[in-house]
């Protein structure tokens, strides 16, 4: 059995490789925009505002091989469900390239005023989306359920984090209206940086269909492994 | 549920197009048919086929029964010949030669173009001998050593001598339908031909075993031109490299079997691999 299914699983671990590629360059692309901002990094800023064909294309090369090889494998349960996950998480991943960008584009902007106040949440946002989304891609890799379903419980520590940065900066622009431009920057960052946590979301959800055929969106999230049949 | 009768394709479109290489391909040209029509008595059933098939690719045709798709794929060979009252107009070249010419060895020539046909026909004698009577027949054995040798390196190309070693001499009928197909294959490649014609080669056999024909078919284009007549579009789909629709006894589209089943350039096409005609 092994043999015959050869020449369609080496197709499928091509797609597998592709889309881990560009989950690295969306990862890499969000930590290097973060660190602009942070680090008042022009260049870094600069890097990926310029940078983001690599993301393009990879969107549509594996957006193509999954379409042949829907139309040409007709492939059926896991397969199936692995090519249509794929398709998603393509479009996540490209999403959050674009998000990069608009970190950046944000950053560019803040970096034009004096600093607001140390930047803490902002930083600590950019990382825990960027393990999302490792985290996410790994588990699309290993197939690892009980990672896909720990991205999921990540998500909130960002929404926390988002509305924690709403509030702080409120009270900056409340107390010193010249921080109102700079600081509705740093609002729009963090809610692009919540935004890829989301879109990190999806490839989870993605991941945990792709393995269990469990759909878990759309519903309040369950601990880990007492997922079962729906029936 | 009515379902709209599919216009006649356009003609004119496709006769523009023939002769052509459709395809973009590094591929060297093996098989290069000009205008050739065939005629079973009065009747015609292909119309004017043109086609350029490219060497260590699968090419597979495609086309609803009574299309003309096997009776070409007979023809690359001369298969047709043995039928009554058939005739050939045009050139069917192998590597710039013209098959129906005058003073071709159709013996010859059916051993560099090899066939398996639908139904595997494995001769009543032992699995060896089944792989090893083209090569006596052809004289292509000097000694016993290296008739083992052919046999075995055939059997293992047709990926079944792992299933079969330790039972050479029994007899091939007991085999089962696919390990007799994958047989039938061994035996076409023991005389080491240049194509491959293969006619339906899985169509009477489980998903298991077409999936092992199909795999085979896959490796085998290394070293063989491969043309594959297929009722299942889905089957050439999965193996094929280019992909000839016919209908009615012309050839519709020609085109990279990935264009052909996302986003063929006739209508006609359209409609048949998305079930609409046929």
């Amino acid at each position: 059995m092994e043999r015959v299914v050869r020449h369609f699983q080496e197709e499928l671990e091509t797609l597998k490789q592709r889309l881990l590629a560009m989950g690295g360059l969306a990862e890499e692309r969000t930590r290097v925009a973060v660190h602009g901002v942070a680090e008042r990094d022009h260049e870094a800023i600069q890097v990926v505002l310029t940078g983001d064909e690599p993301i393009n294309d990879l969107h549509i090369e594996i957006d193509d091989r999954c379409f042949k090889m829907l139309a040409l494998h007709q492939p059926m349960a896991a397969d199936l469900r692995a090519i249509v996950a794929a398709v998603k998480i393509n479009s996540d991943l490209e999403r959050v390239g674009d998000l990069a960008v608009n970190v950046a584009e944000a950053g560019k902007r803040y970096l034009q005023h004096p600093p607001v106040k140390p930047l803490i949440d902002i930083p600590r946002m950019g990382d825990i989306a960027q393990v999302m989304l490792r985290d996410a891609l790994d588990a699309f890799v290993r197939r690892d359920l009980f990672l896909a379903e720990s991205v999921l419980l990540k998500d909130d520590e960002l929404d926390a984090l988002k509305t924690q940065i709403f509030r702080e900066l409120l009270t900056f622009m409340l107390q010193d209206p010249s921080t109102i431009e700079p600081a509705l920057d740093l609002i729009l960052i963090s809610r692009h940086l919540e935004r890829i946590g989301d879109h990190a979301t999806n490839i989870a959800e993605d991941v945990i269909f792709m393995v269990s055929a469990r759909d878990v969106r759309h519903q309040p999230f369950e601990a880990p492994g007492s997922g079962g049949s729906r029936l | 549920m009515s379902v709209a009768t599919p216009s006649v394709p356009s003609l004119a479109g496709i006769a523009a197009r023939r002769g052509q290489a459709p395809v973009p391909t590094d591929a060297p040209v093996k098989i290069d048919v000009d205008r050739m029509n065939f005629y079973y008595g009065a009747k015609r059933a292909l119309d004017g086929i043109s086609i350029r098939i490219h060497a260590n690719l699968v090419t597979a045709f495609i086309g609803p029964s009574g299309c003309g798709k096997s009776t070409f794929l007979r023809s690359l060979n001369r298969m047709n010949d043995i039928i009554p009252a058939t005739r050939v107009e045009g050139t069917v070249l192998i590597d710039g030669q013209n098959i129906y010419g005058p003073g071709v060895d159709v013996v010859e020539l059916r051993r560099r173009v090899g066939m398996v046909f639908q139904k595997s026909n494995p001769f009543p004698k032992s699995i060896f001998e089944n792989v090893a009577y083209g090569l006596r027949i052809n004289n292509m054995a000097r000694s016993k050593s290296e008739m083992n040798d052919r046999v075995e390196e055939s059997l293992r190309q047709a990926a079944i001598f792992d299933e079969v070693k330790d039972r050479l001499h029994e007899s091939a009928l007991a085999l089962s339908g696919g390990q007799q197909q994958r047989l039938c294959i061994a035996r076409a490649l023991a005389i080491r031909p240049e194509i491959l014609l293969m006619d339906e080669p899985a169509s009477a056999l489980d998903p298991i075993a077409t999936q092992r024909i199909e795999e085979l078919i896959y490796d085998l284009k290394k070293n063989y031109t491969i043309v594959i007549v297929t009722h299942n579009m889905q089957q050439a789909a999965r193996v094929s490299d280019h992909t000839a629709f016919f209908w009615l006894g012309r050839l519709v589209e020609y085109e990279r079997t990935d264009r052909i089943f996302t986003a063929p350039a006739e209508k006609l096409t359209e409609d048949y691999v998305t079930g609409r005609c046929g």
